[in-house]
């Protein structure tokens, strides 16, 4: 019943929005000062480098798993490239980080994350080389940990599962774009009104647009959830193994 | 059958959201240029230069449409090899 009040207090607030236009994505290469772009990518260091043994641990201890590693990866590649309108009027893009986090942790995530990112910066110029390390961050850690946390939490409590991923998945797409507010905020605070007004700018681009394609990326990892607990459900010893 | 039925369902849930926008906000432009956030950078400070550009940039709209459609392909082949993948180990697992 509470997820339902929260799924409604989130349509009225997605209806009540007057219509602007403005865009949420990645930071532009170049739009992030020098010691700021630095200053982001030490802060993932830490992070990435988890996730790297993290995923050895796994490959080493059950190479079934690599096919659901490539699954998570997948899923990341499928709706970072998903560019979705939103009714603000605006077009912004899902993150997809959801699925592999509650798989595997935020630590595998972040790099997963990474690596999307990375290829996106060269190939697309989408983001940046030097904002990488700002992207790597809002998208492939400071999501996934809201992911982490909403899932943990919500797995203890007697909420239905699917509500549980639901949740967790949309809090983390939206979580990606306040982190990326904030960034924008820090870096360029307002000549007139500093870092709030900056801040409440950059929120009102960033994190209001992103309400129903957050949404639209809790149902679709929940339908991945769904696949895999059926065949799970259903299949032999192999598939018990991978998932 | 009965997840089908309510993955069908979901994601045509995720369509409406997707196309709602288009029905009920008309006038807007939906735009996809980066320009919107850079302007707003420089209107909180103008003085602001970008002091790195990209090496190379998709020389047109519709050759970065078609990039990213690239990217959405590869991923969803992964996903369908996935998924084709479990269900042949399925029906093996019955025979």
């Amino acid at each position: 019943m509470k997820m339902k009040k929260v799924l409604l207090f989130f349509s009225i607030l997605v209806i009540g929005l007057s219509p602007q236009v403005v865009e949420g994505m990645h930071i532009m290469e170049g739009f992030l000062p020098i010691q700021w772009a630095i200053g982001w990518f030490i802060v993932t260091i830490p992070f990435l480098i988890v996730g790297m043994k993290k995923i050895k641990e796994i490959l080493v201890e059950n190479p079934n798993k690599k096919v659901l590693l490539g699954l998570a990866a997948a899923f990341v590649f499928v709706l970072s490239a998903l560019k979705m309108p939103s009714i603000t009027g605006s077009s912004s893009h899902l993150t997809g980080t959801g699925l592999g986090t509650i798989l595997f942790g935020p630590g595998v995530m972040s790099v997963i994350g990474s690596i999307v990112l990375l290829f996106q910066a060269i190939l697309l110029a989408h983001g940046g080389l030097t904002t990488l390390g700002a992207n790597i961050f809002s998208m492939a850690i400071a999501g996934p940990l809201v992911v982490f946390t909403v899932y943990t939490l919500g797995k203890k409590s007697k909420i239905n599962k699917k509500w549980v991923i639901f949740m967790a998945a949309s809090l983390g797409n939206l979580a990606t774009y306040v982190v990326t507010a904030f960034q924008l905020a820090l870096a360029h605070p307002d000549v007139t009104s500093g870092f709030i007004g900056a801040l409440s700018k950059f929120l009102t681009i960033f994190a209001l647009t992103q309400i129903p394609l957050a949404i639209a990326e809790g149902i679709l990892t929940v339908i991945v959830f769904n696949l895999l607990e059926e065949y799970k459900k259903e299949g032999g010893e192999i598939i018990e193994d991978i998932i | 059958m009965k997840t089908l039925y309510k993955n069908i369902l979901l994601f045509l849930l995720v369509i409406f959201i997707a196309v709602s926008p288009l029905v009920f906000n008309k006038e807007a432009e939906f735009n996809g240029a980066d320009g919107e956030a850079e302007a707003m950078i420089g209107e909180v400070s103008p003085d602001y230069e970008p002091w790195f550009s990209g090496f190379w940039q998709p020389p047109s709209g519709e050759v970065e449409s078609a990039l990213f459609v690239l990217q959405a392909v590869l991923g969803s082949a992964f996903i369908f090899y996935f998924f084709g993948y479990l269900k042949g180990k399925r029906e093996k697992a019955y025979d």
